[in-house]
Parts: structure tokens; C-alpha cells; sequence
């Protein structure tokens, strides 16, 4: 029964961790471009010396 | 930009502003790395970034840079692009984040409250069941207050003009069963129904944040309104100084005058100067009109040649522009009476779910059961029965198809707009622009590949659209422009230059009857080059796959009937030429009169009123701003068969959208009897509900698959 008064709070804890990073993901507008993210990992890098002509 | 900037920021970069762009071309990762790449390289562009999503382009530049040089940039690359304005979405983009964050808090209160819930399922008893529903009532409270929201919001509505929608079930219920889950807390009794209220919540607002983002994604890819218009005019004061004057106070009689180049602000006469004028935005005509003292022009077109004097004649509201858009305004309002099959179906189901729930309380008060009992069956009753299916069918299925005709160039406006095209069974096409491509194609077979890299050369120097239909079609064919030295531009004549040692020209021909042409001229010899307006590679198999599916074409157009006819001809199609904006609405009209549900699909302005009066609307990504903001759907590229292929998976959504419905309805067909007598625990409740969105959403997923192949 005591445990309970630890895990409820950690439990609850840990939602509300996921609901503000989730918030947070949003307003860093992570969500404004989900095909362009998806797109962007297949463009390769330009190395160090890729700028040269 | 109001930000204030860093005071360790240098000088030029705090002058900084970021202008946006629509870029519809831009289809893969290849395009971002170029646009985000070779941007920056250009002078007085500091910074680029892509929106791939929304088919957009921010671009951080020195404000000195011309309104013209950006898209130049963009077109150089090999991307049509376009100004938006600041921020028109921002209000829809708003709406669908308040979704999502309402939808985050339900999905939280729903995992937390499952969780103690779980374990009162389990048995817990005694002191720890009351704890369990006090904490879920803490944490329902509180989500249910925020995540309810938009349907309390909207059910009070409905209610407030004594009519009735899917929210005001989903309301009743979600208050009801969250009321007498708060008396049973706090009289310490057996039964919480917090995480079916949290659970129903969730789920319907799944619903509606697909909704939102299908409509988000496909607006935010069309694009702006009435961009081209002038916004204001130099107008020639008495003494032959001018001042710029903002178009809304302009007065008839001003003199003003037109550079090359500038969008005309209000409708006039011309009274001094010859010059060509491109009319596109009015009636999607590619050939550039030629005009001169005495001719009348509108406002919205394009001033190409040579500056202009103009005595205005009609300005504002009463310009050719404006009518259009008025007549478009008014052909549009019939379209908001359309009622979406979601609400037809509430119109039916609301009704029978209240009346149920209150059979039940009143049938179980009067089998004796008690107050309390009788409560708890009809809240029973309302959340077994509740719209989440419903809620669910429809936004998934649309959601799905829309995705999968985005893949196939076709932007599908919202739900609305495929439950509309579904019922279409007569199509009207309008020839130029969109049954033709409307763009001049240069026929260049005759040149040798000397004369083509000389074109080029000239042509690529020249912002005439038929310099830009020569040096595209060139540039396909892998032509190398020549280095034509001292190009110079005589406005209304053509473009001349140097290239070996011989003087090189693209001129107008002296024998206007050719048509659309230009000549070109090296040293003594002289070439002429002809335009043509091709129809559409596959406008015939569109065509036919549009009569498979019942639905007969016809041409309505504002051009010429010789033209039209030949292309009539060559389609086998029926035909109707020389109409008005007001005569092609007339035939709309007449149309749904006749009980037909016509779909027109055309580009120009001058179809914007029919496009907007039409059952369903479709129209190319070339076409007018204010076109594309009429339509329902917008199709991208040179293919015709997306419109074929928009009807053809809309009907496919609205068959998978009525299987939905159909299962919705066994479900409950199957779970009110258990309901009505009083077996359905909440655990049962909640797995029911589960699943039969699940089976929705699965259901909805087979589009993607019958609509890409």
C-alpha cells in the first residue's frame, strides 16, 4: 500500500513529462513539415570542401 | 521581424526580411538540397528554407532585392514560385494546433486514468478503489475541461440555433457521465466512468485533427488570393510630377502611368503609348494582347512592353476584377448550404440515440430499478452509441484518399470537396489553359542547332512570355545559349543583340495573320518561329476514363469558336464558345436546374463564378489566384488525368466512408440491446469502443492502397 504513494506520483510525473515535451515538440514546430524531415535525411552532406566549385 | 535584434548582430543583417513563397514543384529531397543550397549563392540572399510539406519556401534577403528577382531566382533553378502573404493560414494553423493540443491532453488524462482504472477492474477494493476514483477524477476533470472544448463549444452552438449536431450527443454524454462518475466518487459508491467520458474524447478528437490537417495541408499549398493585382498606382499629377497612390484611392479620370512591367490597379483607357498586355490573370489567354492608344484595360493585368499612360475609368469595386470576384462570392454561397455527410448522417442518428437514452432511463424507472441504476443505463446507452466510429469514418477515409491523391499532383481542398466530386455526372471543360497547357510551346524542329544556341542566347535575356516559352523549350532540347554581347530590349519590337560579329534579333514579324510567332534573324537570315498552345498529352484518355465513369464532358469556354471547335472536334466532345463569366455561370445554372451535379474544371478568372457555382470544381496549378482559391481541388502538372482520377478515388472514399458507416451501425445494432438491459460494464465499454474505431481506421487504410496503384 505505501508503494503506491510513490508510484502514482512517479507515474503521473512521467505522463505530464510526456505531455510537456510533447507540447514543447509543437511549439518548436516540429510537426510544421513531417514530409520535409522524412525527405531531408535522404540529402547528403556537403563535406568541408563540397562548397568549392 | 518586430523582434528586436541581437545587439552583437551586424549592421546589414538586422535589415533583413524573410519573404514566402508557394514552390508546388518542389517534390523531393533533391529539390530542398537545391533550393536551400543555391539560394544563399545568389547576391543579397542571406538564407532559404524549405517547408516541404506545405510546398513553401522562406527566404531571408536584403530588402533592396526587387519584388521580381526572388521568383527569378527560384524560376532559374527550375521552380515556379510565387509571393504568399505574410501569414493567411494563420488563423486554419491555429485552429489545428488547438486540436492537437487538446488531443495530447486527452491522450495523457486517457493513459492515467486507464491505468487506476485497470486496477479497480482488477478487484481493488475498499479504501484504494475510493483513492483510484478520487485521483481519476483530479485528473479528469481538468482534461475533460480542456480537451471538451471544441464540442462543448460547438453544441452550444448548434443548440443556441434551436438545431442539433454530432457534438450535442457526444457533450450530453461526456457531461452526464462525468457528472455521475463525481456524485459516485463522493458518495463512495461502486462504478467511475472517467475513462470512458476521457477515452470517447480522445478518440473523436482523433477525428478532428485529421480533418484539420487534411484541410491545413492542402490550402497552405495552394496558396495566395488576388496576389497580382496592383496595389497602387503612379498616378500624373498637373504639373507631370507623380505620386504613388494606394489602388482604394484611385478616383476615376486620374492619369497614371504604367511602367513596364506593373500590374494595372484599376480598369482605364489608353492614351498614350503602344505596348502588349498579358491577360492571363483575367481570362487565362496566354498570347499577350497588343494595345495602344484607345484600347481599354483591366485591372489585374500585366503591362509587358512599354510604359503606358492611362486615363482611368472605372477603379475599385467597380473594376472587371472586382465583378468577377463578386459574381464568384455570390456562386459560392450556394455551395455553403451543401450539408456533409457526416451531419446528414447526426441528422438521423442524434435524434434516435437521445430518444434511446431516454427510453431506457424512463423503460428501468419504471421497471422499478431506482433513480441511480436508471441513470447509469441511459449514460450507458449514450457512451456505447457514441459517434466514435462515426466521428472517426468519415475525416479517416478522406484523410487517407487526400493523401493519396497528393502523391498523384492532385490537392483536395477538404472533406467536403471529395464527398462533392463523388456525386458529379457532368463534366465542363475550359480549353485554354486547361484542356490546352496553356503556355506557348516554341515549335523548334526546324532549327538547326546554331539557331538554337543563338535563341537561346536572346531569348534567356527577355522576360516576354514568349522569350520564355522559346528558351524552355530549348532548354529541354539541350540547347547552349551563344554569348550574345550589347542585348538590348526595344519594348514592343523585340530583342537584338551581337554574336560573332553579326547583328542577331528576336523580332516581332511583320505579318501579324501568323498567329502567335516570333522571327528570328541572324545577320541576313531570317527564321520565323511559331507558337502553338498544345492540348494536354493525355486530355483524350482522361476524357474516356471520365465517360467510364459515367460522367459526359463538354467544352465551355470564353474563347473564339473556331479554336474551340477544332478542339472539340479532335476530342469528340460537345462544345459551347464566346461565353461570358456570366454566361458560363448561366449554363452552370441551367445545369443543376436540370438536376445534373456538373464539375468544372478551368483556369482563367473568367471561370472563377462557374467554378465557384459548380457542384465540384477543379482547377490546373497554373491557373488565376482567385481560381484556385474557387476550386475544390487544384491538380499540378501537365497531365490531365488527375481529374479523372480525383473522381474516380473519390467515389472509392465515399464507398469505403458508407462501409464505415454500415459497420458503425451493426456495432451498435449489437452493443444498445446489452446496454438497454444493464450488462455492459465500463471495462466492457471501453474495449468496445476501442476496437470499433480501430476497425474504422483499418478499414480507411485500404484506400491508400486502391488509390495509389
Amino acid at each position: 500500500m505505501t508503494g503506491l504513494a510513490f508510484l502514482i506520483p512517479i507515474a503521473l510525473g512521467m505522463g505530464l513529462m510526456g505531455l510537456a515535451a510533447f507540447f514543447w515538440s509543437m511549439k518548436d514546430g516540429q510537426y510544421e513539415d513531417l514530409d520535409g524531415a522524412a525527405a531531408r535525411i535522404l540529402i547528403e552532406d556537403e563535406g568541408p570542401e563540397g562548397d568549392a566549385p | 521581424m518586430n523582434a528586436p535584434a541581437p545587439a552583437s548582430a551586424a549592421e546589414p543583417d538586422a535589415a533583413l526580411v524573410t519573404t514566402r513563397f508557394t514552390v508546388p514543384g518542389m517534390r523531393c529531397a533533391g529539390c530542398i538540397a537545391k533550393i536551400e543550397r543555391e539560394l544563399p549563392r545568389q547576391p543579397g540572399i542571406a538564407a532559404a528554407r524549405a517547408n516541404f510539406s506545405a510546398k513553401r519556401v522562406a527566404i531571408r534577403h536584403d530588402p533592396a532585392l526587387g519584388e521580381e528577382a526572388l521568383p527569378d531566382a527560384l524560376r532559374d533553378l527550375g521552380f515556379e514560385a510565387q509571393a504568399v502573404a505574410d501569414n493567411p493560414l494563420g488563423i486554419e494553423a491555429e485552429e489545428r494546433r488547438r486540436l492537437t493540443r487538446a488531443l495530447g491532453v486527452a491522450g495523457f488524462g486517457m493513459m492515467n486514468i486507464m491505468l487506476l482504472s485497470v486496477s479497480v477492474w482488477a478487484g481493488a477494493g475498499g479504501a484504494t478503489r475510493a483513492m483510484f476514483h478520487w485521483l481519476s477524477a483530479l485528473i479528469a476533470l481538468p482534461v475533460i475541461a480542456y480537451a471538451g472544448r471544441p464540442f462543448f463549444a460547438s453544441a452550444w452552438m448548434a443548440l443556441r440555433h434551436r438545431r442539433t449536431n454530432m457534438d450535442v450527443p457526444i457533450s450530453i454524454g461526456v457531461i452526464l457521465a462525468t457528472g455521475l462518475s463525481l456524485y459516485e466518487t463522493v458518495a463512495g459508491g461502486g462504478e467511475a466512468y472517467f475513462e470512458s467520458a476521457v477515452m470517447l474524447l480522445f478518440f473523436l478528437l482523433a477525428g478532428r485533427a485529421l480533418d484539420a490537417v487534411m484541410r491545413d495541408r492542402t490550402r497552405a499549398g495552394i496558396g495566395a488570393l488576388l496576389g497580382r493585382m496592383g496595389k497602387s498606382a503612379g498616378v500624373i499629377g498637373p504639373d507631370g510630377s507623380i505620386r504613388r497612390i494606394d489602388a482604394r484611392e484611385l478616383e476615376p479620370g486620374m492619369l497614371v502611368l504604367v511602367a513596364a512591367g506593373e500590374a494595372l490597379a484599376a480598369d482605364g483607357e489608353v492614351i498614350e503609348g503602344h505596348s502588349t498586355i498579358d491577360n492571363a490573370m483575367l481570362t487565362g489567354e496566354s498570347a499577350p494582347e497588343p494595345v495602344g492608344p484607345g484600347s481599354m484595360v483591366h485591372a489585374g493585368t500585366i503591362n509587358l512592353a512599354a510604359p503606358l499612360r492611362i486615363r482611368l475609368t472605372q477603379v475599385a469595386e467597380e473594376t472587371a476584377l472586382a465583378e468577377i470576384a463578386r459574381l464568384m462570392d455570390e456562386a459560392g454561397q450556394s455551395r455553403s448550404s451543401y450539408v456533409r455527410i457526416a451531419d446528414r448522417a447526426s441528422r438521423l442518428y442524434a435524434p434516435a440515440v437521445h430518444s434511446l437514452a431516454a427510453l431506457a432511463f424512463a423503460g428501468w424507472m419504471v421497471a422499478g430499478a431506482g433513480w441511480h441504476q436508471s441513470l447509469v443505463i441511459a449514460i450507458t446507452v449514450l457512451i456505447i452509441t457514441c459517434p466514435c466510429a462515426m466521428g472517426l469514418a468519415v475525416p479517416a477515409a478522406q484523410v487517407v484518399a487526400s493523401g493519396a491523391l497528393l502523391r498523384r499532383g492532385l490537392l483536395v481542398k477538404d472533406g467536403s470537396a471529395l464527398e462533392r466530386l463523388a456525386e458529379c455526372d457532368v463534366a465542363l471543360f475550359d480549353k485554354t489553359g486547361t484542356l490546352t497547357l496553356g503556355t506557348p510551346r516554341a515549335e523548334i524542329g526546324e532549327l538547326d542547332d546554331e539557331t538554337r544556341s543563338v535563341a537561346l542566347g536572346l531569348a534567356q535575356a527577355s522576360r516576354h512570355p514568349l522569350s520564355r516559352g522559346l528558351a524552355a523549350a530549348l532548354l529541354r532540347e539541350g540547347a547552349k545559349p551563344a554569348p550574345v554581347t550589347a542585348v538590348h530590349e526595344a519594348s514592343g519590337q523585340g530583342i537584338a543583340g551581337r554574336w560573332q560579329g553579326v547583328d542577331v534579333a528576336l523580332e516581332r514579324p511583320d505579318d501579324a495573320a501568323q498567329g502567335l510567332a516570333t522571327r528570328l534573324r541572324i545577320g541576313e537570315r531570317v527564321q520565323t518561329i511559331t507558337f502553338a498552345d498544345p492540348l494536354r498529352g493525355d486530355a483524350a484518355e482522361a476524357l474516356a476514363a471520365l465517360k467510364t465513369q459515367g460522367i459526359t464532358a463538354s467544352i465551355l469556354s470564353g474563347d473564339r469558336a473556331a479554336p474551340v471547335e477544332a478542339v472539340a472536334r479532335q476530342l469528340g466532345i460537345a462544345a459551347q464558345a464566346g461565353a461570358s463569366p456570366q454566361a458560363k455561370l448561366a449554363a452552370l445554372e441551367a445545369l443543376k436546374a436540370a438536376g445534373h451535379r456538373p464539375l468544372m474544371v478551368g483556369d482563367g478568372l473568367n471561370d472563377g463564378p462557374a467554378l465557384a457555382a459548380a457542384h465540384a470544381s477543379i482547377a490546373p496549378g497554373t491557373a488565376s489566384d482567385a481560381s484556385q482559391q474557387a476550386a475544390d481541388a487544384v491538380f499540378i502538372g501537365e497531365a490531365l488525368m488527375p481529374v479523372a482520377l480525383a473522381v474516380g478515388v473519390a467515389r472509392t472514399t465515399m464507398r469505403i466512408v458508407r462501409q464505415n458507416f454500415a459497420f458503425a451501425i451493426a456495432y451498435n445494432v449489437l452493443a444498445v440491446p446489452l446496454a438497454l438491459s444493464g450488462l455492459v460494464t465500463p471495462l466492457i465499454a471501453a474495449i468496445a469502443m476501442s476496437v470499433s474505431s480501430l476497425a474504422v481506421v483499418a478499414n480507411s487504410l485500404r484506400l491508400a492502397r486502391s488509390a495509389g496503384a
